[in-house]
Protein backbone atom coordinates (compact mmCIF):
# COMPACT_ATOMS: atom_id res chain seq x y z
CA UNK A 1 0.00 0.00 0.00
CA UNK A 2 2.71 2.33 -0.36
CA UNK A 3 2.66 6.00 -1.91
CA UNK A 4 3.30 6.59 -5.71
CA UNK A 5 5.15 9.19 -7.46
CA UNK A 6 2.80 11.03 -9.76
CA UNK A 7 3.37 13.34 -12.18
CA UNK A 8 0.67 14.78 -13.53
CA UNK A 9 0.63 17.98 -15.82
CA UNK A 10 -2.20 20.62 -14.61
CA UNK A 11 -2.67 23.59 -17.41
CA UNK A 12 0.45 23.08 -18.51
CA UNK A 13 2.16 22.86 -15.23
CA UNK A 14 3.68 19.58 -14.13
CA UNK A 15 2.86 18.72 -10.67
CA UNK A 16 5.51 15.91 -8.74
CA UNK A 17 3.58 14.40 -6.10
CA UNK A 18 3.31 11.44 -3.73
CA UNK A 19 0.24 9.88 -3.97
CA UNK A 20 -1.69 6.97 -2.18
CA UNK A 21 -3.42 4.69 -4.71
CA UNK A 22 -6.57 5.16 -3.35
CA UNK A 23 -6.32 9.14 -3.70
CA UNK A 24 -9.10 10.28 -6.28
CA UNK A 25 -8.00 13.03 -8.96
CA UNK A 26 -10.24 15.58 -7.48
CA UNK A 27 -8.74 15.71 -4.34
CA UNK A 28 -5.11 15.61 -5.68
CA UNK A 29 -6.22 18.65 -7.63
CA UNK A 30 -7.55 20.56 -4.68
CA UNK A 31 -5.52 18.89 -2.15
CA UNK A 32 -2.23 18.33 -3.57
CA UNK A 33 -2.19 20.84 -6.26
CA UNK A 34 -4.36 23.48 -4.71
CA UNK A 35 -6.52 24.10 -7.69
CA UNK A 36 -9.92 24.33 -5.91
CA UNK A 37 -11.72 25.74 -8.75
CA UNK A 38 -12.74 22.15 -9.38
CA UNK A 39 -15.55 21.24 -6.90
CA UNK A 40 -16.62 18.30 -4.65
CA UNK A 41 -20.53 17.80 -5.65
CA UNK A 42 -22.42 14.30 -5.01
CA UNK A 43 -19.07 12.65 -5.00
CA UNK A 44 -20.35 9.70 -6.53
CA UNK A 45 -20.21 10.47 -10.08
CA UNK A 46 -24.05 11.48 -10.47
CA UNK A 47 -23.32 15.45 -10.41
CA UNK A 48 -20.60 16.59 -12.77
CA UNK A 49 -19.32 19.25 -10.63
CA UNK A 50 -15.75 17.85 -10.63
CA UNK A 51 -15.70 17.44 -14.67
CA UNK A 52 -12.25 18.26 -15.53
CA UNK A 53 -10.37 17.65 -19.41
CA UNK A 54 -8.14 14.40 -20.03
CA UNK A 55 -6.45 14.57 -22.81
CA UNK A 56 -8.83 16.94 -24.10
CA UNK A 57 -11.56 14.51 -22.97
CA UNK A 58 -13.99 15.38 -20.36
CA UNK A 59 -13.65 13.38 -16.93
CA UNK A 60 -15.47 13.10 -13.39
CA UNK A 61 -12.46 13.41 -11.50
CA UNK A 62 -14.25 12.11 -8.56
CA UNK A 63 -14.50 8.64 -10.43
CA UNK A 64 -10.30 8.76 -11.75
CA UNK A 65 -7.86 7.68 -9.22
CA UNK A 66 -4.64 10.32 -9.15
CA UNK A 67 -2.42 7.22 -9.22
CA UNK A 68 -3.76 6.88 -13.04
CA UNK A 69 -3.64 10.33 -14.15
CA UNK A 70 0.21 9.61 -14.28
CA UNK A 71 1.81 11.25 -17.40
CA UNK A 72 -1.12 12.68 -18.47
CA UNK A 73 -2.46 16.27 -19.50
CA UNK A 74 -5.75 17.16 -17.63
CA UNK A 75 -7.32 20.80 -18.00
CA UNK A 76 -9.18 22.70 -15.09
CA UNK A 77 -11.40 25.54 -14.96
CA UNK A 78 -7.75 27.35 -13.93
CA UNK A 79 -6.44 26.47 -17.36
CA UNK A 80 -9.23 28.73 -19.61
CA UNK A 81 -8.90 32.56 -18.80
CA UNK A 82 -5.55 34.16 -20.33
CA UNK A 83 -3.80 36.61 -18.88
CA UNK A 84 -6.81 37.62 -16.66
CA UNK A 85 -9.41 37.63 -20.00
CA UNK A 86 -11.99 35.44 -19.59
CA UNK A 87 -12.19 32.70 -22.30
CA UNK A 88 -14.76 32.97 -24.46
CA UNK A 89 -17.12 30.44 -22.66
CA UNK A 90 -16.67 32.13 -19.17
CA UNK A 91 -17.75 35.30 -21.01
CA UNK A 92 -20.64 34.09 -22.20
CA UNK A 93 -21.68 32.15 -19.26
CA UNK A 94 -21.55 35.49 -17.75
CA UNK A 95 -23.32 37.45 -20.23
CA UNK A 96 -26.15 34.71 -20.86
CA UNK A 97 -27.14 34.32 -16.78
CA UNK A 98 -25.60 31.06 -17.17
CA UNK A 99 -25.00 30.66 -13.48
CA UNK A 100 -26.81 31.47 -10.29
CA UNK A 101 -25.25 30.30 -7.04
CA UNK A 102 -22.13 29.28 -9.07
CA UNK A 103 -21.34 25.76 -7.72
CA UNK A 104 -21.66 23.89 -11.11
CA UNK A 105 -20.26 26.52 -12.95
CA UNK A 106 -16.63 25.05 -13.29
CA UNK A 107 -17.97 21.82 -14.74
CA UNK A 108 -20.57 23.04 -16.69
CA UNK A 109 -17.83 25.23 -18.53
CA UNK A 110 -15.87 21.98 -18.60
CA UNK A 111 -18.23 20.10 -20.33
CA UNK A 112 -18.82 22.62 -22.80
CA UNK A 113 -15.28 22.66 -23.74
CA UNK A 114 -15.49 19.34 -24.69
CA UNK A 115 -18.67 19.69 -26.56
CA UNK A 116 -17.68 22.55 -28.39
CA UNK A 117 -14.22 21.08 -29.21
CA UNK A 118 -16.33 17.88 -30.99
CA UNK A 119 -19.16 19.81 -32.37
CA UNK A 120 -18.93 24.12 -33.03
CA UNK A 121 -22.44 24.29 -34.26
CA UNK A 122 -24.82 21.68 -31.73
CA UNK A 123 -28.53 22.38 -31.87
CA UNK A 124 -30.49 23.02 -28.70
CA UNK A 125 -30.77 18.93 -28.22
CA UNK A 126 -27.35 17.93 -28.72
CA UNK A 127 -26.27 20.71 -26.45
CA UNK A 128 -28.70 19.89 -24.02
CA UNK A 129 -27.31 15.91 -24.25
CA UNK A 130 -23.81 17.25 -23.95
CA UNK A 131 -24.00 18.55 -20.23
CA UNK A 132 -26.60 15.70 -19.26
CA UNK A 133 -24.01 14.58 -16.73
CA UNK A 134 -23.97 18.17 -15.19
CA UNK A 135 -26.36 19.15 -12.48
CA UNK A 136 -27.22 22.48 -11.51
CA UNK A 137 -29.87 22.95 -8.81
CA UNK A 138 -30.20 27.23 -10.01
CA UNK A 139 -30.79 28.02 -13.12
CA UNK A 140 -33.13 25.38 -14.84
CA UNK A 141 -30.86 24.85 -17.34
CA UNK A 142 -32.06 27.59 -19.92
CA UNK A 143 -29.55 30.40 -19.35
CA UNK A 144 -27.21 27.92 -19.28
CA UNK A 145 -28.27 26.58 -22.87
CA UNK A 146 -28.39 30.45 -24.26
CA UNK A 147 -24.87 30.72 -22.89
CA UNK A 148 -23.19 28.06 -24.48
CA UNK A 149 -25.08 29.27 -28.10
CA UNK A 150 -23.57 31.85 -27.43
CA UNK A 151 -20.37 30.87 -26.97
CA UNK A 152 -20.78 29.10 -29.96
CA UNK A 153 -21.56 31.39 -32.13
CA UNK A 154 -18.44 33.79 -30.65
CA UNK A 155 -15.87 30.91 -30.97
CA UNK B 1 -15.38 9.61 -0.03
CA UNK B 2 -12.31 7.18 -0.08
CA UNK B 3 -12.03 3.99 -1.00
CA UNK B 4 -10.32 1.45 1.48
CA UNK B 5 -6.60 1.36 1.04
CA UNK B 6 -5.21 -1.03 -1.91
CA UNK B 7 -2.32 -1.30 -3.81
CA UNK B 8 -2.08 -0.52 -7.69
CA UNK B 9 -0.93 -1.74 -10.92
CA UNK B 10 -0.73 -1.07 -14.57
CA UNK B 11 0.45 -4.15 -16.21
CA UNK B 12 1.51 -3.22 -20.35
CA UNK B 13 1.19 -6.38 -21.11
CA UNK B 14 -1.77 -9.47 -20.92
CA UNK B 15 0.78 -12.00 -19.51
CA UNK B 16 1.47 -9.51 -16.65
CA UNK B 17 -2.33 -9.13 -15.82
CA UNK B 18 -3.06 -13.17 -15.47
CA UNK B 19 0.19 -13.20 -13.49
CA UNK B 20 -1.28 -10.59 -10.81
CA UNK B 21 -4.37 -12.41 -11.24
CA UNK B 22 -3.17 -15.28 -10.39
CA UNK B 23 -0.85 -14.38 -7.64
CA UNK B 24 -3.49 -12.54 -5.61
CA UNK B 25 -6.70 -14.26 -6.55
CA UNK B 26 -9.65 -12.71 -5.05
CA UNK B 27 -8.12 -10.05 -3.66
CA UNK B 28 -7.58 -8.57 -6.73
CA UNK B 29 -9.83 -6.93 -9.06
CA UNK B 30 -9.49 -5.59 -12.81
CA UNK B 31 -10.37 -2.01 -13.67
CA UNK B 32 -11.44 -1.40 -17.06
CA UNK B 33 -12.71 2.17 -16.75
CA UNK B 34 -13.33 2.53 -13.37
CA UNK B 35 -17.01 4.16 -13.47
CA UNK B 36 -18.49 1.22 -11.59
CA UNK B 37 -15.64 -0.02 -9.63
CA UNK B 38 -14.40 3.45 -7.81
CA UNK B 39 -18.29 4.12 -6.70
CA UNK B 40 -18.63 1.27 -5.14
CA UNK B 41 -15.01 1.14 -3.50
CA UNK B 42 -15.99 5.06 -2.64
CA UNK B 43 -19.09 3.48 -1.03
CA UNK B 44 -17.16 0.77 0.03
CA UNK B 45 -19.39 -2.06 -1.41
CA UNK B 46 -16.00 -3.53 -2.78
CA UNK B 47 -12.62 -3.43 -0.93
CA UNK B 48 -9.91 -5.28 -3.06
CA UNK B 49 -6.52 -5.75 -1.75
CA UNK B 50 -5.04 -5.03 -4.86
CA UNK B 51 -6.22 -3.20 -8.50
CA UNK B 52 -5.18 -4.28 -11.91
CA UNK B 53 -5.82 -1.32 -14.46
CA UNK B 54 -5.76 -2.49 -17.93
CA UNK B 55 -5.56 1.10 -19.10
CA UNK B 56 -1.73 0.49 -20.68
CA UNK B 57 -3.42 -2.66 -22.73
CA UNK B 58 -3.63 -0.52 -25.84
CA UNK B 59 -3.74 -3.63 -28.38
CA UNK B 60 -7.11 -4.10 -26.52
CA UNK B 61 -8.82 -1.74 -27.75
CA UNK B 62 -10.40 -0.46 -31.24
CA UNK B 63 -13.04 -1.57 -33.77
CA UNK B 64 -12.44 -3.56 -37.13
CA UNK B 65 -14.38 -5.38 -39.57
CA UNK B 66 -13.23 -8.86 -39.54
CA UNK B 67 -14.62 -12.01 -41.74
CA UNK B 68 -18.54 -10.62 -41.14
CA UNK B 69 -17.78 -9.82 -37.60
CA UNK B 70 -17.36 -6.37 -35.92
CA UNK B 71 -14.41 -6.97 -33.56
CA UNK B 72 -14.64 -4.70 -30.48
CA UNK B 73 -11.27 -4.80 -28.34
CA UNK B 74 -12.33 -5.34 -24.47
CA UNK B 75 -10.45 -2.07 -23.40
CA UNK B 76 -12.97 0.60 -26.15
CA UNK B 77 -14.39 2.95 -24.88
CA UNK B 78 -18.19 3.69 -24.85
CA UNK B 79 -17.06 7.05 -26.95
CA UNK B 80 -15.47 5.46 -29.28
CA UNK B 81 -18.08 3.16 -30.17
CA UNK B 82 -20.71 5.59 -30.45
CA UNK B 83 -18.73 8.08 -32.48
CA UNK B 84 -17.88 5.00 -34.91
CA UNK B 85 -19.28 4.94 -38.18
CA UNK B 86 -18.82 1.59 -38.49
CA UNK B 87 -20.84 0.37 -35.53
CA UNK B 88 -23.55 2.73 -36.86
CA UNK B 89 -23.82 1.55 -40.03
CA UNK B 90 -23.38 -2.25 -39.51
CA UNK B 91 -24.18 -2.06 -35.84
CA UNK B 92 -27.64 0.64 -35.20
CA UNK B 93 -28.82 -1.13 -32.09
CA UNK B 94 -25.19 -1.02 -30.47
CA UNK B 95 -25.10 2.58 -31.85
CA UNK B 96 -28.14 3.55 -29.96
CA UNK B 97 -27.12 1.42 -26.60
CA UNK B 98 -23.75 2.90 -26.14
CA UNK B 99 -25.56 6.91 -26.53
CA UNK B 100 -27.71 5.96 -23.87
CA UNK B 101 -25.28 4.49 -21.22
CA UNK B 102 -24.82 7.22 -18.53
CA UNK B 103 -23.59 10.64 -19.44
CA UNK B 104 -21.09 11.97 -21.19
CA UNK B 105 -18.15 11.63 -18.92
CA UNK B 106 -19.15 8.06 -17.98
CA UNK B 107 -18.79 7.28 -21.81
CA UNK B 108 -15.66 8.87 -22.16
CA UNK B 109 -14.03 6.08 -19.29
CA UNK B 110 -16.38 3.54 -19.27
CA UNK B 111 -15.45 0.10 -21.01
CA UNK B 112 -17.73 -1.98 -23.27
CA UNK B 113 -16.11 -5.21 -21.74
CA UNK B 114 -16.02 -3.76 -18.32
CA UNK B 115 -19.97 -3.12 -18.64
CA UNK B 116 -20.14 -7.25 -19.54
CA UNK B 117 -17.71 -8.11 -16.82
CA UNK B 118 -19.16 -6.25 -14.43
CA UNK B 119 -22.75 -7.98 -15.39
CA UNK B 120 -24.76 -5.09 -13.65
CA UNK B 121 -28.92 -5.74 -14.23
CA UNK B 122 -29.65 -2.86 -15.54
CA UNK B 123 -26.48 -2.32 -17.80
CA UNK B 124 -26.99 -1.52 -20.92
CA UNK B 125 -24.03 -3.48 -23.40
CA UNK B 126 -25.70 -6.48 -22.18
CA UNK B 127 -28.94 -6.94 -23.22
CA UNK B 128 -27.93 -4.96 -26.73
CA UNK B 129 -24.99 -7.86 -27.03
CA UNK B 130 -26.89 -10.51 -26.28
CA UNK B 131 -29.53 -9.04 -28.64
CA UNK B 132 -26.92 -8.79 -31.58
CA UNK B 133 -25.93 -12.50 -30.70
CA UNK B 134 -22.43 -11.52 -29.90
CA UNK B 135 -19.35 -13.55 -28.43
CA UNK B 136 -17.02 -13.32 -25.89
CA UNK B 137 -13.33 -13.66 -26.06
CA UNK B 138 -11.15 -14.20 -23.09
CA UNK B 139 -7.91 -15.69 -21.59
CA UNK B 140 -6.49 -16.82 -18.67
CA UNK B 141 -3.77 -19.34 -16.90
CA UNK B 142 -5.39 -22.18 -18.81
CA UNK B 143 -5.82 -20.36 -22.15
CA UNK B 144 -8.45 -18.89 -24.44
CA UNK B 145 -11.84 -19.21 -24.81
CA UNK B 146 -15.22 -18.01 -26.08
CA UNK B 147 -18.60 -17.71 -24.67
CA UNK B 148 -22.02 -16.08 -25.41
CA UNK B 149 -23.37 -13.53 -23.86
CA UNK B 150 -26.12 -15.51 -22.28
CA UNK B 151 -23.12 -17.97 -20.93
CA UNK B 152 -21.44 -15.35 -19.82
CA UNK B 153 -23.69 -13.51 -17.52
CA UNK B 154 -24.53 -15.74 -14.74
CA UNK B 155 -26.41 -13.56 -12.22
CA UNK B 156 -26.85 -10.05 -10.71
CA UNK B 157 -22.83 -8.69 -10.49
CA UNK B 158 -21.93 -12.17 -11.24
CA UNK B 159 -20.26 -13.19 -14.44
CA UNK B 160 -19.32 -16.93 -15.48
CA UNK B 161 -15.28 -15.08 -15.59
CA UNK B 162 -12.36 -17.41 -13.59
CA UNK B 163 -10.31 -15.24 -11.05
CA UNK B 164 -7.47 -15.42 -13.23
CA UNK B 165 -10.07 -14.23 -16.45
CA UNK B 166 -10.18 -11.47 -18.71
CA UNK B 167 -12.06 -10.49 -21.73
CA UNK B 168 -10.11 -9.96 -24.51
CA UNK B 169 -12.60 -9.18 -26.66
CA UNK B 170 -16.08 -9.07 -28.33
CA UNK B 171 -17.27 -10.60 -31.63
CA UNK B 172 -20.42 -9.11 -33.26
CA UNK B 173 -21.67 -10.95 -36.66
CA UNK B 174 -23.03 -8.38 -39.15
CA UNK B 175 -26.51 -8.81 -39.72
CA UNK B 176 -27.32 -9.35 -43.62
CA UNK B 177 -28.83 -7.25 -46.00
CA UNK B 178 -32.60 -5.98 -45.04
CA UNK B 179 -31.89 -6.00 -40.89
CA UNK B 180 -32.53 -3.47 -38.61
CA UNK B 181 -32.03 -2.87 -35.17
CA UNK B 182 -32.97 -0.59 -32.30
CA UNK B 183 -31.98 -0.46 -28.43
CA UNK B 184 -34.77 1.65 -26.65
CA UNK B 185 -33.94 2.47 -22.60
CA UNK B 186 -36.49 4.25 -20.08
CA UNK B 187 -35.04 6.25 -17.40
CA UNK B 188 -36.60 8.52 -15.12
CA UNK B 189 -33.95 10.90 -15.50
CA UNK B 190 -30.93 12.12 -17.84
CA UNK B 191 -28.22 9.56 -17.42
CA UNK B 192 -30.08 7.03 -14.67
CA UNK B 193 -29.98 3.29 -14.92
CA UNK B 194 -33.01 1.93 -16.97
CA UNK B 195 -36.35 1.67 -15.59
CA UNK B 196 -36.58 -1.21 -18.17
CA UNK B 197 -34.76 -1.59 -21.93
CA UNK B 198 -35.28 -3.52 -24.82
CA UNK B 199 -33.25 -4.43 -28.27
CA UNK B 200 -35.15 -5.78 -30.91
CA UNK B 201 -32.79 -7.07 -34.15
CA UNK B 202 -34.49 -8.39 -36.79
CA UNK B 203 -34.55 -9.19 -40.57
CA UNK B 204 -37.08 -8.67 -43.13
CA UNK B 205 -38.26 -11.28 -45.91
CA UNK B 206 -38.78 -10.37 -49.63
CA UNK B 207 -42.85 -9.42 -48.72
CA UNK B 208 -42.17 -7.62 -45.58
CA UNK B 209 -42.54 -10.46 -42.78
CA UNK B 210 -40.10 -10.67 -40.38
CA UNK B 211 -37.74 -13.32 -41.44
CA UNK B 212 -35.73 -13.44 -38.29
CA UNK B 213 -35.71 -11.80 -34.45
CA UNK B 214 -33.69 -11.29 -31.81
CA UNK B 215 -35.81 -9.37 -28.50
CA UNK B 216 -33.60 -8.55 -25.51
CA UNK B 217 -34.53 -6.85 -22.16
CA UNK B 218 -33.07 -5.49 -19.75
CA UNK B 219 -33.17 -4.12 -16.10
CA UNK B 220 -36.16 -6.66 -15.98
CA UNK B 221 -34.21 -9.49 -14.10
CA UNK B 222 -31.10 -10.42 -12.71
CA UNK B 223 -29.47 -10.66 -15.55
CA UNK B 224 -30.15 -9.13 -19.36
CA UNK B 225 -33.32 -11.83 -20.68
CA UNK B 226 -33.95 -13.12 -24.39
CA UNK B 227 -37.75 -12.76 -24.98
CA UNK B 228 -37.58 -16.29 -26.30
CA UNK B 229 -41.53 -16.65 -26.45
CA UNK B 230 -42.35 -13.40 -28.14
CA UNK B 231 -39.68 -13.91 -30.74
CA UNK B 232 -41.43 -17.16 -31.65
CA UNK B 233 -44.49 -15.33 -32.23
CA UNK B 234 -43.15 -13.25 -34.30
CA UNK B 235 -40.47 -15.36 -36.17
CA UNK B 236 -41.71 -15.78 -39.69
CA UNK B 237 -44.71 -13.98 -39.76
CA UNK B 238 -46.55 -11.05 -41.26
CA UNK B 239 -46.99 -9.58 -38.14
CA UNK B 240 -50.39 -7.52 -37.95
CA UNK B 241 -50.76 -5.07 -34.78
CA UNK B 242 -52.60 -8.08 -33.07
CA UNK B 243 -49.52 -9.95 -33.47
CA UNK B 244 -47.69 -7.61 -31.91
CA UNK B 245 -49.61 -6.64 -29.09
CA UNK B 246 -49.59 -10.28 -28.36
CA UNK B 247 -46.02 -10.61 -28.56
CA UNK B 248 -45.45 -7.69 -26.10
CA UNK B 249 -47.62 -9.59 -23.50
CA UNK B 250 -45.37 -12.49 -24.04
CA UNK B 251 -42.50 -10.68 -23.54
CA UNK B 252 -43.55 -8.84 -20.29
CA UNK B 253 -44.89 -12.11 -18.94
CA UNK B 254 -40.93 -13.36 -19.63
CA UNK B 255 -39.70 -10.98 -17.34
CA UNK B 256 -39.11 -11.09 -13.50
CA UNK B 257 -38.26 -7.63 -12.33
CA UNK B 258 -38.81 -6.90 -8.40
CA UNK B 259 -40.17 -3.37 -7.17
CA UNK B 260 -37.45 -0.79 -6.23
CA UNK B 261 -37.07 2.78 -6.26
CA UNK B 262 -37.54 2.96 -10.54
CA UNK B 263 -40.72 1.84 -10.16
CA UNK B 264 -42.68 -1.48 -9.29
CA UNK B 265 -42.83 -4.82 -10.87
CA UNK B 266 -46.33 -4.22 -12.58
CA UNK B 267 -44.87 -1.04 -13.80
CA UNK B 268 -41.67 -2.54 -15.65
CA UNK B 269 -43.68 -5.95 -16.75
CA UNK B 270 -46.18 -3.08 -19.06
CA UNK B 271 -43.21 -1.15 -19.69
CA UNK B 272 -41.43 -3.49 -21.66
CA UNK B 273 -44.40 -4.35 -23.64
CA UNK B 274 -44.62 -0.97 -24.43
CA UNK B 275 -40.54 -0.58 -25.23
CA UNK B 276 -41.05 -3.89 -27.58
CA UNK B 277 -44.09 -2.66 -29.92
CA UNK B 278 -42.05 0.80 -30.15
CA UNK B 279 -38.51 -0.92 -30.69
CA UNK B 280 -40.41 -3.40 -33.46
CA UNK B 281 -41.56 -0.45 -35.36
CA UNK B 282 -38.39 1.05 -35.60
CA UNK B 283 -36.13 -1.78 -36.54
CA UNK B 284 -38.57 -2.59 -39.12
CA UNK B 285 -38.32 0.73 -40.48
CA UNK B 286 -34.74 0.59 -40.38
CA UNK B 287 -34.86 -2.70 -42.14
CA UNK B 288 -36.75 -1.09 -44.75
CA UNK B 289 -34.25 1.66 -45.28
CA UNK B 290 -35.82 4.51 -43.68
CA UNK B 291 -33.56 6.42 -41.40
CA UNK B 292 -35.52 6.88 -38.43
CA UNK B 293 -34.21 8.60 -34.96
CA UNK B 294 -34.43 7.53 -31.55
CA UNK B 295 -33.54 10.79 -29.75
CA UNK B 296 -36.78 11.13 -28.62
CA UNK B 297 -38.45 8.43 -28.57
Amino acid sequence: MSKREVTVTVNGKEYRREVEPRMLLVDFLRDSAGLTGTHVGCDTSNCGACTVLMEGRSIKSCTFLAVAADGRDIMTIEGLAQDGDLHPIQKAFWENHGLQCGYCTPGMILSTVYLLSKNPNPTESQIRRGIAGNVCRCTGYQGIVNSIQSAAKTK
Amino acid sequence: MYPEKFDYFCPDTLEGVIELLTQYGDDAKIMAGGQSLIPLMKLRLASPKYVIDLDKLQNLSGISEQGGEIVIGAMTRYVELAESELVKSKLRLLHDAVNVVADVQVRNLGTVAGSLAHADPGGDLAPALLALNAQVDSVSSSGNRTQSVSDLLVDAYLSSLKGDEVITGIRVPIPPEGSGGTYLKFERRAGDFAVASVGVQLTLDKNGGCAEIAISMGAVGVTALRAAKAEGLLRGQAVSDDLLKEAASAASAETDPFSDIRGSEEYKRHLVGVLLRRAFDIASRRAGGEEVSTAHV
